[in-house]
């Protein structure tokens, strides 16, 4: 770690902050330093603790260990008026804007120019015209309803709230992702014209070309550590970053391959074809063969969740077809889960976990069937089987009567793989399964995947981590922007095999965004 | 990293490391921590027996007062019965008291009681069950929101009711019919024995079958519950099928205690039987909820009211001690959104 004295100019200094959630460390001593007037860009794959940072910024939650000097004074960021009474103003990728009241109302929420009780709506509108004119946006209605505008112009209305409570320092989280081509360069300029008035900007994307048009520097975050702090956002080579968000920063620990592949032979469990979803991803195929484990790589956003949960049935695809055992699935996750495949999601507390409910039901939730009679429920048996699986699976503290909530990330995990486990499944379904995870678990969970697929199992990993996916993968799909760009088997492809070829992906596309925008 | 090795406080903060002690049931720890809750409950309840039968010695303790505080009971008490299975799955269900009238009306018809007595208690089972599906597709497959759903339910039911009666009630003649509502057996009112089935019932159905495990689950996180590979939808849809068809029989009884099928009864029930299942300890986001604590929140909602009639205080107050008392109910039970 560098000196932070040797920043003295320093607008913001953030100093080892640590934030703990139950089982996992969500930042850890991050060190973070933002100079007035410049772009700061923050990268890290999802998880890395990109979010939780923006968060301890904007006083939304608390860090349990670390300082914040402001201005050279340091300041506790309690809530989330401390910070915008300071200067610190978040504008959040859902924008947290009132859609049914209008731009100016908008822009004076929270800090309405008043007469007494009464709002004065002219000043108010005035107030917004004047702002958004120094933006180079004055042609914005200031009495129309924000549901009505465009994302773009949404985000402009934001930008000039954060402006009107006197913002030093705006944080920006993935501001480009629903903008188009234009709307992006617009965004530019007016990020410009707020760096010239001596305002930083903390930028947030995973668009990787645009941290080298309007970055200063950057920061790289994984696993909840600075990897890479204050780089030169123009000297840096973005294979660079690639690497840093995507690297090692522990020694991995995956099991040995099986002395022979899998055999491809014969008929595929599961056969996808042309599966594609309007935004998503476009004309994705594969096999999966009994014993393998397909891997697909590709940076976030790539479209690798929605397949996954087009795959599973949990979201309807467009066009294609997912036929397991030579015969289409069309019913949904119900389908899905009765004729033998199982997921386990990205999000774990919102998307597998009834969180109040103890461990033991969460593992029999998608099996209570087999404990039921005429509907009437076994519970010895459906717990004692429960028992069963989570003990084969280590977990600690080893109480099924726990609720689900008070695990930690990596035995949270274990939970939904038993709940698959007890299912019998023969076609697992895996969305970061270490997300979030310990590394002494980490590598049980590896070891835990590749006794599946030894057992004769299907199993398709989804993983931010590419060494990950290549270690683990028999066969690998690199997935970019919502398209396969290469099958390969597993021990071919390098890490710098699969970024080379998302970093010529990410070329042709803009090569393609181009044409597009001038035919 | 230290997660394996350090015990994890949850959220009541006690170290992870305690062994469980309690049954071999997949519900364990929960069950115990609910026990816990519904005893705090019943000694409410017992509190407010007592200070009747100190308050108003003469009446309240006769075995006469007790039956009609379970009569009384009784029909609210089935519709808060299958508002919380709605309540748990994480729903809502208005429409309640207007079911109960529409159920009761159709019920009484003439056509209706030409039919017999079976005949009556089918319609009016049906009337509810049908209402209840309505209910349900809308909710589940039509996405309307489950409060706006059941509140134009609530009014259009209730406006169905008039127009069956033409605004007139309908007598009820058919004996067979009324002694449901009237009669007793063992000197208890037969209503109460419905009661004490739907209650017996909802709880075996809550904590012993697949249905009652999917209705928790699916209140807790639908999302999680539909990836596990269970049908959300139609479960949801059940829950108000449930819902309609308690509230059906609720109407076979208030009516035949009435010997009156009425456009005006149930009026409010909804209320009643939302405040009982939150006294119970239901949270109304969902997942959270037991029968015995609903059963007891009605019980003590009526002692309440009870107790008041007895002493002739005016029912303004009554309605302003039931308020404070649910307010005092929430508080008590710690369930802030953090825990």
């Amino acid at each position: 770690m560098g000196s932070l004295a040797g920043e003295p100019t320093s607008l913001l200094a953030m100093r080892g902050i640590t934030k703990r959630w139950p089982g996992v460390r969500a930042l850890d001593g991050v060190d973070f330093a933002v100079t007035a007037g410049e772009v700061h860009c923050l990268l890290g794959q999802n998880g890395a603790g990109k979010s939780t940072l923006i968060k301890v910024l904007a006083g939304a939650i608390a860090p349990d260990e670390g300082e914040v000097v402001w201005n050279g004074q340091p300041v506790a960021l309690t809530s989330p008026t401390d910070a915008l009474r300071l200067g610190i103003a978040t504008i959040y990728q859902e924008l947290d804007l009132v859609p049914w009241m209008s731009v100016a109302e908008n822009v004076a929420l929270g800090h309405e120019p008043r007469r007494g009780p009464f709002v004065r709506r002219r000043e108010a509108a005035d107030r917004a015209r004047r702002l958004l004119a120094d933006l180079g946006h004055g042609d914005l209605p200031v009495d129309r309803e924000v549901a009505l505008l465009s994302p773009a112009n949404a985000q402009i209305v934001s930008i000039a709230r954060a402006l009107s409570h006197d913002a030093r320092l705006i944080v920006m989280d993935e501001p480009s992702a629903v903008l188009t081509a234009d709307e992006v360069d617009t965004l530019f300029r007016l990020i410009g014209r707020l760096t010239e008035r001596g305002v930083a900007v903390v930028y947030i994307s995973h668009r990787l070309a645009e941290i080298r048009r309007i970055g200063n520097r950057v920061t790289v975050l994984k696993d909840g550590q600075v990897v890479a702090r204050g780089l030169d956002a123009a000297a840096t080579q973005t294979a660079e970053l690639v690497r840093l968000m995507t690297g090692r920063t522990v020694a991995y620990d995956f099991p040995d391959r099986p002395a022979a592949p899998p055999a491809q032979a014969g008929a595929p469990l599961l056969r996808v074809r042309g599966l594609g979803r309007a935004r998503a991803f476009t004309d994705v195929s594969f096999d999966l063969h009994p014993g393998e484990i397909l891997g697909i790589a590709g940076l976030v956003g790539s479209g690798r969740s929605e397949l996954l949960r087009a795959v599973f049935g949990a979201e309807r695809a467009d066009t294609g077809t997912v036929e397991l055992d030579g015969r289409p699935l069309r019913g949904g996750t119900g389908e899905a889960v009765a004729r033998g495949m199982g997921m386990a999601p990205e999000e774990r507390k919102s998307q597998a976990l009834v969180l109040d409910q103890s461990i033991a039901r969460n593992t029999t939730l998608a099996t209570m069937d087999r404990y039921a009679r005429l509907g009437f429920l076994d519970g010895t048996r459906e717990f004692a089987d429960a028992a069963r699986v989570l003990t084969d699976l280590d977990l600690r503290p080893p109480d099924p009567r726990r609720p689900a909530r008070a695990l930690s990330g990596g035995n949270q995990q274990k939970v939904v793989m038993a709940r698959w486990l007890l299912r019998d499944c023969r076609v697992l379904l895996l969305d970061e399964p270490t997300r979030g995870v310990d590394v002494g678990a980490k590598a049980e969970i590896y070891a835990l995947i590749r006794d599946l697929a030894a057992q004769g199992r299907g199993l398709v990993l989804v993983s931010s981590e590419l060494p990950e996916v290549l270690g683990l993968a028999d066969r690998v799909l690199v997935l970019h922007e919502g398209r396969v760009l290469t099958e390969a088997p597993g021990g071919v492809l390098s890490e710098s095999d699969v970024l080379d070829l998302i970093l010529a992906g990410a070329r042709q596309d803009r090569g393609a965004e181009i044409q597009e925008v001038h035919p | 990293m230290t997660t394996q090795d350090a015990p994890i406080a949850d959220a009541s903060g006690r170290p992870a490391d305690e062994p469980g002690s309690g049954p071999t049931r997949a519900g364990g720890r929960f069950d115990r921590l609910r026990s816990i809750r519904i005893a705090g409950l019943g000694a409410v309840f017992v509190l407010f027996v007592i200070a009747g039968a100190v308050l108003a010695p003469e009446r309240f303790l006769t075995l006469n007062n007790l039956y009609n505080i379970l009569l009384q009971a009784s029909v609210i008490g089935i519709v808060t019965i299958g508002l919380t299975f709605v309540i748990l799955g994480g729903g809502i269900d208005l429409s309640v008291g207007s079911l109960v009238a529409l159920a009761g009306v159709v019920a009484a018809a003439p056509f209706a009681q030409d039919g017999g007595v079976l005949a009556m208690v089918a319609i009016a089972l049906a009337v509810g069950a049908l209402a209840g599906l309505v209910n349900g597709a809308l909710i589940a497959y039509g996405r309307v929101v489950a409060f706006i759903t059941t509140l134009a339910m609530l009014t259009t039911a209730r406006g169905l009711a008039i127009r069956v009666t033409d605004s007139r009630p309908f007598i009820i003649s058919e004996d067979a019919f009324n002694t449901l509502g009237t009669d007793r057996l063992l000197g208890v009112p037969i209503p109460v024995y419905f009661f004490l089935a739907v209650a017996v019932l909802g709880w075996v159905l809550l904590n012993r079958t697949t249905f009652g495990r999917r209705t928790v689950a699916i209140g807790g996180n639908a999302e999680a519950s539909r990836l596990a590979g269970i049908d959300v939808k139609r479960h949801t849809m059940l829950l108000y099928v449930l819902s309609g068809v308690l509230s059906g029989l609720a109407a076979v009884l208030i009516s035949a205690q009435l010997t009156t099928g009425s456009a005006s009864v149930g009026i409010g029930y909804e209320l009643d039987a939302i405040a009982a299942v939150i006294i119970g300890g239901a949270s109304l986001s969902g997942g959270r909820g037991t029968v015995v604590g609903s059963v007891l929140g009605i019980l003590t909602l009526t002692v309440l009211a009870n107790i008041f009639a007895l002493l002739l205080i005016p029912s303004d107050v009554r309605q302003i001690v039931q308020g404070v008392i649910i307010v005092v109910a929430v508080l008590l039970q710690g369930r802030s959104r953090s825990s």
